[in-house]
């Protein structure tokens, strides 16, 4: 087959434009190669420069949420080429070593932490049949690499040799050790309906959006997904008030950029797994599976821009947390996340597996997700009740306190007057 | 061939890293060299195409294990600023064990020559070399799971290591638990 444009722009159209490289070079032993080097340029490119338009994002949509106008000067009214400028202004400052840093520490863990969060692009299916590898260990995969990246914060908490950076990496690493728990376990849920660890199964798998069967599991995976990224309100790891920055305190220049860089393609991401874990990824009513008379498979495309809608409306409600709520205290943060996200979660995973033992196994999806969720929304009522009492009992013990100090400070005032009187006399 | 390849630069960086573990003087480094050299064992169970077993490797050893060894070694700033040598006085006895470690183990494998499956078959082409069969390698998680709960397997040894997994939750617990005159 001879390389023809039109194919060739069709096939982009179609999302199939490997397929069709494919017909064009043959089975020579280099092409697979070339497509796999194609395709980690394009997806990582595409995560170094989402970035730009990401940061100019948040800074506007803050800004509104919080009354103000945000970036306006650079590139135009809305101040499009803000973050093009900074990244500039980034690039050419200067590398600082501090004194006494650990050169090898110092030096690599900016490129190790933007590495791995790229690397957990490679799982993430943007469209049908538009997916890095669908390994069958698809989410364990990505919780894998997002473990080695705390060991990049203690590199960089460790090698910059201060103690504000290292204070810093220790909140990290105990925030970030201690979040991945109910994140595994509440995706456990999904993955326990889909059968499957593929993320693409998974998508597969959801007639109904997850969100819908399981909410109180995905609640738990955006709470923890909040804390693994360290936005607001869990971002005591660069808390500026209380240890300036954290653990990137000494970087500099692009070094500095690049923790930048590897926080919000983390965010980013953590929006994509949750539109392909909950939200169903790119279904949407079937527009996924389009095709125009003349056999032309549009819904590729669309698909595509499913997910990137989906994406995004998730990442706004990133921002928008992050714009309103204050930071929450470490005591707070661990207690949230050991005393009440884990038991909810190992709860849930327990009703999920007997919920689905337990129903007919030739019962449709949408009843059987009307089960799961009447046994979510069960647990959910039962949790809050126990909070209720739990809050009541402490408020209950806070009064009495209170009086009994009240009555004390009366008792001493009373003395107090007495003895003035006595002393008058 | 590039099987071969990637195999020997894996296991080169293996090594290597695994040299560093035990030469450098810095106990930061070393543990830094040791995840390397997790990383190093991690890829070599990916060309075995055992995927799981990859990224357990990469979760346990490198997320948690070596973590933890870090952190014991910066709570213990002074091992810091050692200046003894790496060696004790038994480098002789711990030599002598190590070869005759490595002795017992090749001599094993190489009794068990008749079942290596190494050589390809001819005319096979090298996208096609997996002797295991795909459909297998797709649902190894799945098999894997099963046996851990299957009479027939690993049922035992999984609950074993439940229990005693349990024992250290409720044991750290108590630990951890405030005591009456604390309070």
């Amino acid at each position: 087959m001879s390389f023809s444009i039109v194919e060739f722009l069709k096939s982009l159209a179609e999302l199939t434009t490997a397929n069709y490289l494919r017909q064009v070079w043959g089975n020579a032993p280099w092409v697979e190669l070339v497509l796999d080097i194609i395709g980690v340029v394009l997806v990582s490119s595409f995560g170094l420069i989402i970035v730009i338009f990401l940061i100019w994002l948040e800074r506007k949509l803050i800004a509104r949420i919080q009354d103000r106008i945000g970036p306006n000067r650079v590139g135009g009214k809305f101040g499009l080429l803000q973050s093009v400028a900074d990244a500039m202004k980034l690039l050419s400052k200067e590398l600082i070593t501090p004194n006494g840093a650990d050169k090898w520490a110092y030096n690599l863990a900016p490129y190790l932490i933007v590495i791995t969060s790229l690397l957990m692009w490679a799982v993430i299916p943007f469209a049908p049949g538009v997916v890095g590898v669908d390994l069958n260990i698809g989410l364990f995969y990505i919780l894998a690499i997002s473990s080695v990246s705390v060991v990049t914060i203690l590199l960089a908490g460790w090698g910059s040799n201060n103690k504000y950076a290292l204070l810093g990496a220790f909140r990290s690493v105990a925030q970030l050790v201690s979040y991945e728990v109910p994140m595994i376990l509440s995706v456990l849920v999904p993955i326990l309906l889909a059968r499957s660890m593929s993320t693409v199964d998974i998508i597969e798998a959801q007639t109904v959006p997850f969100i819908l069967v399981v909410p109180l599991s995905a609640l738990i995976f955006f709470i923890s997904s909040l804390a693994e990224t360290g936005r607001t309100p869990f971002d005591l790891l660069e808390a500026d008030s209380e240890i300036v920055a954290g653990f990137h305190i000494e970087y500099s220049g692009m070094k500095f950029a690049m923790f930048f860089l590897a926080e919000f393609l983390g965010t980013l991401f953590m929006s994509g797994l949750f539109v392909v874990v909950y939200l169903g990824g790119y279904r949407f009513f079937g527009l996924e599976n389009f095709e125009t008379a003349g056999g032309f498979a549009l819904g590729n495309l669309f698909g595509l821009i499913t997910f990137f809608v989906k994406m995004f409306l998730v990442y706004f409600v990133f921002v928008w947390v992050r714009a309103t709520l204050p930071r929450v205290r470490i005591d707070q943060m661990l207690n949230l996340n050991w005393k009440f996200l884990v038991p909810v979660t190992l709860a849930l995973i327990f009703a999920a597996a007997v919920v689905d033992k337990l129903l007919p196994t030739g019962m449709g999806d949408v009843s059987r997700a009307g089960v799961h969720l009447f046994s979510n929304v069960l647990i959910g009522i039962v949790t809050l009740e126990i909070l209720r009492w739990h809050g009541r009992k402490q408020r209950v013990e806070q009064e009495a306190r209170v009086s009994r100090n009240l009555e004390g400070v009366e008792a001493l005032a009373a003395e107090a007057v007495s003895s003035e009187a006595a002393a008058a006399h | 061939m590039t099987e071969t390849i990637i195999f020997i630069i894996v296991s080169v960086f293996t090594l290597a890293t695994g040299w560093i573990v035990v030469t450098n003087r810095n106990l930061f480094h070393a543990a830094l060299a040791l995840m390397a050299s997790f990383l190093g064992v991690a890829g070599l169970y990916v060309l075995l195409d055992a995927g799981f077993l990859a990224a357990a490797q990469l979760l346990v050893y490198i997320g948690a294990i070596s973590i933890l060894i870090i952190f014991a070694i910066m709570l213990t700033r002074r091992m810091m600023q050692t200046n003894e040598s790496a060696f004790n006085a038994q480098p002789g006895l711990s030599a002598i064990t190590a070869v005759s470690v490595f002795a017992i183990i090749a001599y094993i494998l190489w009794r068990m020559r008749q079942f290596w499956p190494i050589e390809p078959a001819a005319g096979v082409p090298l996208a096609s070399r997996t002797v295991v069969p795909d459909s297998l390698l797709m649902d190894s998680v799945a098999a894997l799971g099963r046996s851990f709960v299957s009479p027939d397997a690993f049922v035992l040894p999984f609950e074993v290591a439940s229990i005693l997994l349990l024992a250290a939750l409720i044991g750290s617990i108590w630990v951890a638990w405030p005591k009456a005159e604390d309070k």
